[in-house]
């Protein structure tokens, strides 16, 4: 059994790193498709990649519900040190998720089965954190939409493969939707509820 | 014993997590009001709580601030946000447009152009478009919710019936990326064509209103008009009397109690750096005399 004393560290400087994690977080959403990086760096639990752990430690509080995939909750490490280092509580129902994170995203469940907000209340959807295998290499995937300067592509490699064309409910729900950020390792991407497939995924 | 017992930038770490995930939200549905846990801040509403505490969750010790208050860096309101980010959280601050990486406005947006990597904060007194035209939150979130938009347009016909052009100079509504229809802080018209596919991301927050609300950058961002009733931009017809400049937004400077008056670029940072690179208008000190004694 793990003990508080044995579990990843957090952030060094709580304060600092989640500034300029919320900052490259923040920039991803404003440009969507764009490669951001996260210089924080904290412990990571089990299979959590060290952006998703520097996300969680600058977004996640008691205010957020947070649900696991089952890659996630295969040990209960993760949830351990979610719970310590931010005190969200972990639910088992994806639809009342503030944030979703997704360690296997081959078996990402149907979107619906998150929450997408309401027409008056929009903001009350879940965030999907998904890792992903690479974001520099893979099919390429041309996307528009609100922060994107004409179009913008995206060399990735995503799973599920037809992520982009899942996403597709964004344009006839919004402004209710789905706002999805891509991790791997250190780097994100953040496709937003406004963002457009052009070509390719 | 008097350490100063504040975080950086004043705002306790579980504020500024809820300001940021409301701040995310903002941008990724454009132009919708996020409702938030706007905290009390140590001045009155009205001087810019809403746009502070947002300035307050995105600041990091890298960031050059700059505070213009009506176009001017001078105002009292400018100068004490600007000191109260230089006290709590120790930042760089600068009065040119082009130097700084976050800019709180007050009521205009600068005339040099935003770049790419810079945000602008408006300080938002109301952010409702519809609260004038419908007091009731219920009626106007189901307006927003609908997409009904049709009494800002009678509003505005009202404006054409009873004046003959739209009349509305100020707080012009706008609306963002085709949906929501977005009240842009009291700016004059002038500057509404500026927030259109601007590079900069523009963030609002109204602290007395509990809303905060975004434009990402590069998103459509269009003046409510008709097409026999085009939306039309307005300044004074006269160039600015210190820069000479014809194209920026302009203060009436009422000079003497006979009629004078002269007008002054609102920018002030704009009107400096023109002068600094020797243009002139009818009012400025003769460069020769300024010499003479430097």
């Amino acid at each position: 059994m793990t003990t508080v004393a044995e579990l990843p560290a957090g952030f060094a400087d709580k304060v600092l790193s989640a500034q300029s994690t919320f900052r490259s977080v923040m920039d991803a959403m404003a440009r969507p498709g764009s490669i951001q990086r996260i210089a924080s760096m904290a412990g990571t639990p089990d299979t959590m990649m060290r952006g998703t752990a520097a996300i969680a430690l600058t977004l996640f509080d008691h205010d957020t519900p947070v649900w696991l995939d089952g890659r996630m909750s295969a040990t209960a490490n993760i949830a351990k040190w979610l719970k310590f280092h931010t005190s969200a509580p972990i639910v088992a129902d994806s639809s009342i998720a503030g944030f979703a994170l997704v360690g296997d995203p081959q078996s990402l469940p149907a979107l619906d089965r998150f929450a997408f907000g309401s027409n008056e209340y929009p903001d009350r959807s879940t965030t999907l954190i998904l890792q992903v295998e690479s974001l520099t290499d893979g099919p390429t995937t041309e996307l528009r939409g609100p922060g994107i300067d004409g179009t913008v592509t995206l060399r990735a490699s995503i799973q599920p493969q037809d992520l982009f064309e899942r996403l597709v409910i964004n344009a006839a729900l919004f402004p209710r939707g789905i706002d999805v950020v891509l991790v791997h390792d250190d780097a994100i991407v953040a496709i937003p509820r406004t963002t457009r497939l052009v070509r390719g995924g | 014993m008097n350490a100063p017992a504040y975080n950086f930038a004043y705002l306790d770490e579980q504020t500024k997590r809820m300001i940021r995930r409301a701040i995310l939200k903002a941008i990724a549905i454009p132009g919708y009001q996020v409702p938030f846990a706007s905290r009390e801040m140590p001045m009155p509403y009205g001087w810019g709580t809403g746009g502070v505490q947002v300035t307050a969750a995105i600041l990091g010790p890298d960031d050059v601030l700059k505070v213009i208050d009506q176009g001017s860096d001078d105002t009292t309101n400018a100068i004490s946000i600007r000191k109260f980010f230089g006290k709590t959280a120790g930042v760089a601050t600068t009065t040119a447009t082009a130097d700084a990486t976050v800019i709180q406005t007050r009521h205009r947006i600068p005339e040099a152009p935003l770049h790419a990597g810079q945000v602008l904060v408006y300080q938002v007194p109301i952010p409702e478009p519809l609260r004038f035209l419908e007091p009731r939150e219920t009626e106007t979130r189901r307006m927003h919710a609908l997409g009904e938009y049709g009494l800002m347009h009678v509003k505005l016909y009202e404006d054409i019936a009873r004046f003959g052009h739209i009349a509305t100079s100020y707080a012009y509504p706008v609306k963002v990326n085709a949906r929501y229809v977005m009240d842009p802080s009291p700016t004059p018209k002038f500057d509404n064509p500026k927030m259109d596919n601007c590079p900069a991301l523009q963030l609002f927050g109204a602290g007395r209103e509990k809303r905060i609300y975004a434009i990402p950058p590069h998103t459509d961002v269009v003046s409510l008009d008709f097409e026999d009733h085009p939306f039309t931009r307005y300044r004074f017809d006269a160039p600015c009397a210190l820069c000479g400049a014809g194209d920026s937004y302009l203060d009436e400077i009422v000079t003497d109690d006979k009629g004078g008056r002269m007008f002054v670029c609102s920018d002030t940072d704009y009107c400096e750096s023109r002068q600094q690179a020797g243009h002139r208008g009818s009012e400025s000190a003769a460069p020769h005399k300024e010499r003479a004694h430097g």
